[in-house]
């Protein structure tokens, strides 16, 4: 940092920090994102409009697959959703869907 | 609109420089150009950044280093902006905590009877009536295999033997070192020894067992006779001082690796530091000098008034600058006081909890009985099982959350609480009855410390940095 130089350890801990979390600091630049809360999409927080069945009552015409939601319940919704205990049984049910609207159809079955 | 404060500092100036003391990340930072003009600037008001843009400009500096400045202050927390800071969330330890220090009150009889004494005195806690009053070897031992059990992941703990009078049980000193060296040497950890006593004792067997065993020795000694012989008398009213001056000399002669410290006790009538110091220090040879104000309650006649307590800061004040004097000339100083308190500046320590009391640090009493510290073995206040069936977790859960800084309302403001946590819990609960309780009677005296310790480590880090490496290690609770 230019204009407060670390003098105790800690503060050099500090700089090491700061440095690591807004990068180097640069004249002018904007201050880092806020972070948001993160709604998960399909969630029933948002309008979606591909909420579980399109508008002819069937599944083929949403606009993300229904996978989707699932990975979204298992991954930050708060509302109890039929996936697998990933905390303690099935840690790695997700371990091949890096991102589930590509690699939904990787997600493991389950035999419990 | 948005706008900018001060966060939580102390600031300060040393060598010229201004710094600050942050709280509660207890970093110490100086500030440059623009950052030292903000800091002016925000004091006693809120800003914008257009304001302090506009107000710092005639100063020179462009809007590009007002803005980084602002971008510095802002992410160490030195400046807020709108939503203050959330407090760090009140993290307990983990639990177990393993074991670092071990304090064994090999017997709670003395052959002095000084009048201050919170063993003894008017003051006193413990309650031992019907136990044993010297430790068995059986329970010294099983003390030492305690403390290994106890202290997984660590390679290095420590056995220090306290009393009343250590030297009173000395043999049981002595079989405890060599059982403890042993078992260490069988658990793969090192174990070092340190006593405390009051030197009445010290025989030229002791004294070369002690030197040839490495025992860290401190020595309770209230300064030359005039000062010393006030409380540090026999039951009989006769002073101490004539008998504990000579082995101490000898004591001293004989040390090769340690260095032997002396624990001063300052009460009404003792205030005079700097003549206590320089009699330790230069008459006696002692290593190191570190001074306590007497714990006990505010109504005894010994008791340090406020009026005293500034007395005492004076003169601690102009021991720390001759203290800074040696420091620039790469010379020690033993005024333990200020060492002690520069390695916490040093390495920036923020502490949960003022002590390793019932954490890292437990006291054992000559029947085995587990208390916070030395100080609270036998008391009710501060029991926490036995070694035969371990720590009482519950109570020491208990004593931790309720111990704990974010638990201290009266220090959630002060500044100085990364260094201070509340202070002692011993002194706490003789004043206040209760261990947790901030020692509001020092708050003034330990802000006033702590600001003298800064602008000392100021001046060392500005003027002479490498005395500072020295520090690097930091001393563990």
């Amino acid at each position: 940092m230019k204009y407060l130089k670390a003098i105790n350890r800690k503060a050099r801990r500090l700089e090491e920090f700061i440095i690591s979390e807004y990068g180097d600091v640069h004249a002018l630049q904007q201050p880092p994102p806020q972070q948001r809360p993160h709604y998960p999409m399909g969630c029933s927080l948002v309008f979606s409009p591909g909420w579980e069945t399109d508008s002819a009552g069937g599944t083929a015409g949403l606009c993300q697959p229904v996978e989707r939601d699932l990975y979204d319940c298992y991954i930050s919704c708060f509302w109890p959703a039929q996936v697998p205990d990933h905390l303690n049984n099935y840690p790695d049910w997700t371990s091949k869907c890096a991102s589930a609207t590509k690699d939904w159809r990787n997600i493991d079955l389950v035999f419990p | 609109m948005s706008t900018y404060r001060q966060g939580e500092f102390h600031s300060f100036k040393a060598a010229g420089i201004d710094y600050l003391y942050l709280a509660p990340s207890a970093a110490v930072f100086a500030l440059e150009g623009p950052a030292r003009s903000i800091i002016d600037l925000l004091d006693d008001r809120e800003l914008s950044g257009e304001e302090i843009i506009r107000e710092l400009a005639p100063q020179g500096y462009s809007v590009a280093e007002i803005a980084e400045a602002l971008d510095e202050l802002q992410q160490s927390h030195a400046i807020v902006r709108d939503n203050p800071v959330a407090p760090p969330p009140l993290q307990l330890p983990q639990q177990p905590f393993p074991l670092q220090t071990l304090v064994l009150n090999v017997t709670n009889q003395c052959n002095l009877s000084c009048q201050y004494c919170y063993e003894y005195g008017e003051d006193r806690i413990a309650a031992p009536e019907g136990k044993t009053r010297f430790m068995s070897q059986e329970t010294a031992h099983r003390a030492v295999d305690f403390l290994l059990e106890q202290s997984p992941g660590r390679r290095v703990v420590h056995l220090t033997f306290f009393g009343g009078e250590t030297l009173l049980n000395f043999k049981v000193v002595k079989s405890t070192i060599e059982y403890a060296r042993k078992r260490a040497a069988e658990a793969g950890k090192y174990i070092d020894f340190s006593l405390t006593t009051n030197a009445t004792l010290l025989t030229s067997e002791i004294i070369d067992f002690l030197a040839e065993n490495h025992v860290g020795v401190t020595i309770s000694i209230d300064g030359p006779k005039e000062y010393n012989d006030r409380f540090r008398v026999f039951p009989g009213g006769k002073g101490s001082y004539d008998v504990i001056a000579p082995k101490i000399k000898e004591l001293l002669r004989a040390r090769r690796s340690r260095p032997i410290g002396a624990r001063v006790t300052l009460t009404s009538q003792v205030v005079d530091v700097k003549r206590i110091f320089r009699h330790l220090i230069e008459e006696m040879g002692f290593d190191e000098v570190g001074f306590a104000p007497v714990t006990t309650s505010p109504a005894r006649l010994y008791a340090i008034n406020s009026k005293g307590l500034d007395t005492v800061l004076e003169q601690f004040t102009e021991l720390a600058d001759e203290y800074l004097d040696h420091a620039l000339r790469d010379e020690l100083f033993g005024f333990s006081n200020v060492s002690d308190t520069l390695q916490e500046i040093h390495n920036g320590v923020s502490k949960a909890y003022p002590c390793g009391a019932g954490l890292g640090l437990l006291g054992v009493s000559p029947s085995g009985d587990i208390g916070l510290c030395h100080r609270f073995v036998d008391s009710p206040a501060g029991a926490l099982g036995h070694i035969e069936t371990g720590i009482d977790r519950r109570r020491q859960s208990e004593f931790l959350r309720r111990g704990h800084i974010n638990n201290k309302y009266d220090c959630q403001t002060c500044w100085a609480r990364p260094l201070c946590s509340g202070g002692c819990y011993h002194e706490a609960y003789v004043r206040y009855g209760d261990t947790s309780h901030a020692n509001l009677h020092y708050c003034d005296w330990i802000r006033g410390w702590s600001d003298v310790c800064l602008r000392i480590y100021g001046e060392i880090a500005a003027r002479n940095p490498g005395f500072l490496d020295r520090f690097d290690e930091r001393k563990a609770i």
